[in-house]
């Protein structure tokens, strides 16, 4: 295998990392975006989802727009948008679609993980005379935190994906070097960047892992009754057809 | 007239494009579908030898699962270009690549609904003599239908949309028609091409769904008692 070799040899050429068209400006440049946008969905999207399902209401909408969210396929919102009047203002086109595709995995899960907390636990806690501003914090988000993370995590490899399908249309961060590959028919520097895109894309995803488990707030209270790896994360569960039905 | 001048002008919605370019768009979305339609069905055919493979020893299981869930983590522009020194420019790629991405659902549901057989199922047809090969395609099978279908439509849904970005080496079915004008800013092309390629995940989803049913008869009795 020539092209792995060549490939190897492309990332080790220092000329490749530096300047404008360099690794580090495109690994700095797809940092930024992924980070930006995660904020802001975040900023949008938890807040809604943590007051829908501290009321119980809204499920249909938490759930059918994640499903929305897969039929529509990123290329074509990215373009979409490159081609609307927003096109001409910078990068407000890749920013707005990462935006729309982080929410649906952040809405959901952390939809489902307030309403997934124990009923009982909710009841006593009301019993205790808590206000529903402490069962938020006190019971509903400490217990519905693993959740939360898995629609964070979602979300952020989801942006870092959809940020390299932005190349495309001509943005910025890693997927500019594929781009630049086939457009260059040099295929080790389109294997080459694709190697940067998905080991950053598992970095993302590991260094949520280890987040997610550093920050949990049983952790430190005994453990939690059963862990979130022992079920599958929320939009692969086999119980997908019940809240499809919703509809 | 009126119909011509809104290709001149470039509009978004624009009747004289679907019918000048008709033959066009049909090319396009079949080849979106047989791209769909292969990729779903060989990742189908993956999966259960992956599933039973990893019910029947735990030893399995582990890696089964983590390496389909870091395959999912691998951005589609970057899994098309790492199988592009595979195969070179061809369908085969893009096949491959929804085919790796259509494991991690397929096999996380197949294993979930082969373990939603409730045991008593599973003694009984024992009791009556059913042999291993026997039981799973007449009794755990079909119970575990309404996971299994589940899977498949999560996964054709977001295989008819991770196609477009196979437009990259030409084959992406609708895709290309977007990657086409994009490059010529051919506002009523890229409309036209989404809109199609939304409407044909929602047609695999409701054709999906009516097959779950008519596959299922039994869960609708249960839900109309419930209910």
């Amino acid at each position: 295998m020539g092209v792995i070799g060549d490939a190897w040899t492309w990332l080790v050429t220092g000329e490749h990392w530096s300047g404008a068209d360099g690794v580090w400006h495109r690994l700095g440049q797809h940092l930024f975006l992924t980070a930006a946008c995660l904020v802001i969905s975040c900023a949008i999207a938890l807040p809604i989802a943590l007051v829908l399902g501290h009321l119980g209401r809204g499920g249909a909408l938490a759930v059918n727009i994640s499903n929305a969210g897969r039929a529509v396929p990123t290329f074509a919102v990215l373009v979409l948008l490159l081609l609307s009047p927003l096109g001409t203002h910078g990068s407000w086109p890749t920013i707005i679609a990462l935006v729309l595709f982080a929410i649906p995995p952040l809405l959901t899960n952390a939809y489902v993980g307030m309403r997934e907390v124990d009923r009982d636990v909710v009841e006593a806690a009301r019993g205790m005379g808590m206000s529903g501003r402490q069962l938020v914090g006190r019971v509903e988000l400490p217990l519905a935190f693993p959740l939360i993370m898995t629609g964070v995590r979602t979300a952020a490899v989801q942006v870092v994906a959809t940020a390299t399908l932005a190349a495309l249309p001509g943005g910025g961060g890693l997927g500019r070097i594929i781009t630049a590959g086939f457009r260059l028919t040099d295929t080790p520097q389109v294997v080459a960047g694709a190697v940067l895109v998905a080991a950053l894309a598992l970095l993302v995803e590991g260094v949520f892992v280890v987040l997610t488990k550093a920050l949990d707030p049983m952790r430190r209270r005994g453990g939690r009754a059963r862990g979130p790896a022992e079920r599958p994360p929320a939009d692969q569960a086999p119980t997908a057809p019940k809240s499809l039905e919703l509809t | 007239m009126a119909d011509q001048n809104c290709l001149i002008a470039n509009e978004w919605i624009c009747g004289e494009y679907v019918r000048t370019r008709g033959a066009e768009l049909t090319d396009a979305t079949l080849q979106h579908i047989g791209i769909t339609l292969g990729s779903v069905a060989i990742g189908l055919l993956l999966a259960f030898p992956l599933a039973l493979l990893a019910r029947r020893w735990r030893a399995v299981a582990g890696p089964v699962l983590g390496l389909t869930t870091i395959l999912y983590t691998v951005p589609s522009l970057a899994m098309f270009s790492l199988l592009l020194p595979v195969f070179g420019v061809s369908v085969a790629v893009v096949v491959t690549g929804l085919v790796l991405y259509s494991l991690t659902i397929l096999v996380r549901n197949i294993l979930a609904g082969l373990a939603s057989v409730p045991e008593e199922a599973r003694e009984a047809a024992r009791g009556m003599g059913y042999g291993p090969a026997r039981l799973l395609f007449e009794v755990e099978l079909p119970l575990a239908l309404p996971a299994v279908m589940a899977g498949l439509r999560i996964t054709t849904v977001s295989t008819v949309s991770l196609t477009t970005v196979g437009a990259i080496i030409g084959y992406g079915g609708l895709g290309n028609l977007i990657y086409e004008g994009m490059r010529s800013f051919f506002k009523a092309q890229v409309l036209t091409a989404s809109v199609l390629c939304v409407a044909l995940a929602i047609v695999a989803d409701l054709t999906l769904l009516g097959a779950q049913r008519l596959l299922t008869p039994w869960t609708r009795k249960r839900r109309k008692v419930k209910t």
